[in-house]
């Protein structure tokens, strides 16, 4: 095993294990845990060692099957992509450790098939973030949104409505991506990035480019749920089996923005976005400030937990696309920092979530009475990811918002700064209000009775939310170093 | 006037992709029963084939089927062979669609199970029960 495959076998691990949980988990379910933690694990370690690669020697392009690029695949892993592999993998890790245990109860007898589509998902996510092509791209997102759209569907109730919502929506976004790609292919006659980023600027039809580029970004950010795009997100999220929705919720939305920074950087220019069409530019910001606001406020009208977390994604969304188009340094590190921030903290809350459904069967605020005495160690993890949601200094949230923050003043969108510390001071409602209840309402007793504790959380679902709240506070107090040693090199040229 | 006329007879393909694109798209969205949105994405998708084929037609090109000798002796000659790639491109996004409406027809057997009916408002008033 050369290291220079290792990024390959990152995403083979998952995907070639998910057709052996398929096969022997149909046998038995004991195969399904080692199955896929083993091959998750295994990507974590080996991501990990990709990204120090990539580190030392610079990015890499892989042509797979001896292709040669613009001709065939070609796969690009520069800091910002190994970056994310190692995200993915082990956000993925430690949300499969929330999921055996609450798929066991939720999806009794369906383990396996459960698992496959997860495994794909999360193959399918790591080939997102590597590829260099943008055909290649479309696939990928197709894949990750069939495989999510069956383990929504999984869930109980209504979720098969919200499932089948979410595949109109998403199927429209997916379209206009490839119409976008239609459009950018008859200009060019090429499909990879790095050689439309050479023809592109040469290209005869500006009205025509500026048609493909609408498409490509309207296309991802409906995949993503941005303002005024995003109402698919609360239903399919909410609804979604628990196991699925800890490891979709804080993966898709944000694997998405960074598709569209390739879209932004790689296949357009900085140039050709941010000094071409500054009227888009502050159209796009203008409508990530609008959104933050109107999705805090609808957090703030939801009496389930899990629901109010999906809003609050779709207010994060906004943060980092808002971000991304400020058109500085200091607004794209801050929404960079925040996609890795963010996925974290979504998971913290999400594993938490999950945690106490499992424990009690319910997310409902009038539920979560006493929930201190009973779950200390939980809630102490979900007080963490509520700190680094409001942006409490020393988690991870805060320095994300910082940077925004600072980049929204220096580019003069003052919309955006209002709205960012709005959100954040309706954040601060939100948690103190779910933490209060926590702790102080042990109130009526007949309430509680029937309430009794379904069975205690296992040792490696609690073990995986304590983890992520750790890693919390580890990267808020490591930012300085992860901006400067990764972020800084992701940048495009001239930021 | 006749400049308009001309200029759609001459692109009528491209014409004919964004009309069927709008048909597709009314339907996904205006439509209240979840099969008639259904239709409405594969005829949306169905455009955008044809929007890609289209694009690798060439006026009098011959099939892209070469033999390999006589292309070694002459070279190709590129004007006079349709572009094959779109065509390569669209196969993947025929299987992407299949298996898209596959997964939908599935979610949409289990909400008829569900509820008993297929129109969104009826089930809306269900739910609203």
């Amino acid at each position: 095993m050369t290291t220079s495959n290792l990024h390959m076998y990152v995403m083979a691990a998952p995907l070639i294990c998910a057709l052996f949980v398929n096969l022997l988990g149909r046998r038995s379910r004991s195969f399904i845990a080692p199955l896929a933690l083993g091959s998750l694990f295994f990507s974590s370690l080996a991501s990990f060692f990709v990204l120090a690669n990539i580190l030392e020697n610079g990015p890499l392009s892989y042509t797979v099957g001896n292709w040669v690029p613009p001709y065939g695949i070609e796969l690009i892993i520069d800091p910002l992509s190994a970056l994310m592999l190692v995200l993915i993998s082990v956000v993925a890790l430690l949300a499969t450790c929330a999921a055996l245990p609450s798929v066991q109860r939720e999806q009794a007898g369906k383990e396996h098939l459960f698992f496959t589509l997860y495994l794909i998902l999360i193959a399918g996510l790591m080939g997102l973030v590597m590829t260099g092509d943008a055909f290649n791209l479309y696939v990928l997102l197709e894949i990750t949104s069939i495989t999510t759209y069956g383990l929504i569907a999984m869930g109980k109730g209504r979720a098969v409505l919200s499932s089948f919502s979410y595949i109109i929506m998403g199927s429209i976004g997916a379209c206009f991506y490839l119409l976008g790609v239609g459009y950018i292919y008859i200009l060019t006659g090429t499909l990879n990035m790095a050689d439309i980023a050479i023809r592109l600027p040469q290209v005869q039809g500006q009205a025509a480019v500026a048609t493909a580029f609408a498409f490509l970004i309207v296309g991802l950010l409906i995949k993503m749920a941005f303002f005024p795009l995003h109402g698919w997100l609360p239903n399919a999220y909410s609804d979604a089996p628990t196991g699925a929705g800890v490891m979709i919720a804080p993966l898709m939305t944000k694997v998405t923005v960074y598709l569209m920074i390739r879209v932004m950087f790689s296949i357009f220019s900085p140039h050709y976005e941010f000094f071409l069409h500054p009227g888009i530019q502050n159209l796009v910001v203008w409508a990530a400030a609008i959104g933050i606001v109107f999705a805090s406020l609808q957090a703030l009208a939801q009496r389930d937990l899990k629901r109010m977390l999906t809003y609050i994604i779709i207010a994060e969304v906004g943060y980092m696309v808002g971000g991304l188009w400020l058109a500085n340094s200091q607004g794209m590190t801050g929404a960079i920092l925040h996609i890795v921030n963010d996925a974290i903290m979504t998971l913290c809350l999400f594993l938490a979530a999950a945690t106490i459904f499992y424990r009690i069967g319910s997310l409902h605020f009038d539920d979560l009475k006493g929930l201190y005495q009973r779950m200390p160690l939980t809630m102490v993890a979900f007080t963490i990811g509520a700190f680094s949601m409001i942006g409490v200094p020393p988690t991870a949230g805060f320095f994300s918002k910082w940077y925004l923050i600072l980049g929204g003043i220096e580019a003069g969108h003052w919309e955006y700064v209002a709205a960012l510390i709005f959100s954040s001071l309706i954040n601060a409602i939100l948690f103190f209000r779910l933490i209060e209840i926590a702790y102080f309402g042990d109130g009526d007793h007949g309430h509680e009775q029937a309430l009794q504790p379904v069975a205690p959380a296992p040792w490696y679902m609690q073990g995986s939310l304590l983890v992520t709240a750790a890693a919390l506070i580890i990267i808020g107090l490591g930012s300085g170093q992860l901006v400067q040693g990764v972020i800084k090199l992701a940048l495009p040229a001239g930021f | 006037m006749e400049d308009i006329i001309a200029l759609v007879v001459a692109k009528y393909n491209y014409w004919i992709y964004v009309i069927l694109m709008m048909i597709g798209f009314y339907a996904m969205i205006g439509k209240k029963n979840l099969v008639k949105k259904l239709l409405g994405m594969n005829i949306f998708q169905t455009a955008i084939i044809l929007m890609f084929v289209s694009a690798g037609v060439k006026k009098d090109g011959a099939i892209p089927i070469l033999n390999k000798y006589e292309v070694m002796e002459h070279g190709i000659a590129a004007a006079q062979i349709v572009n094959p790639l779109p065509h390569v491109l669209m196969l993947t996004a025929i299987v992407v669609s299949v298996s898209i409406t596959g997964v939908a027809l599935a979610i949409i057997l289990r909400i008829y199970r569900e509820y008993g009916t297929l129109e969104e408002d009826e089930i809306m008033e269900k739910l609203g029960q």
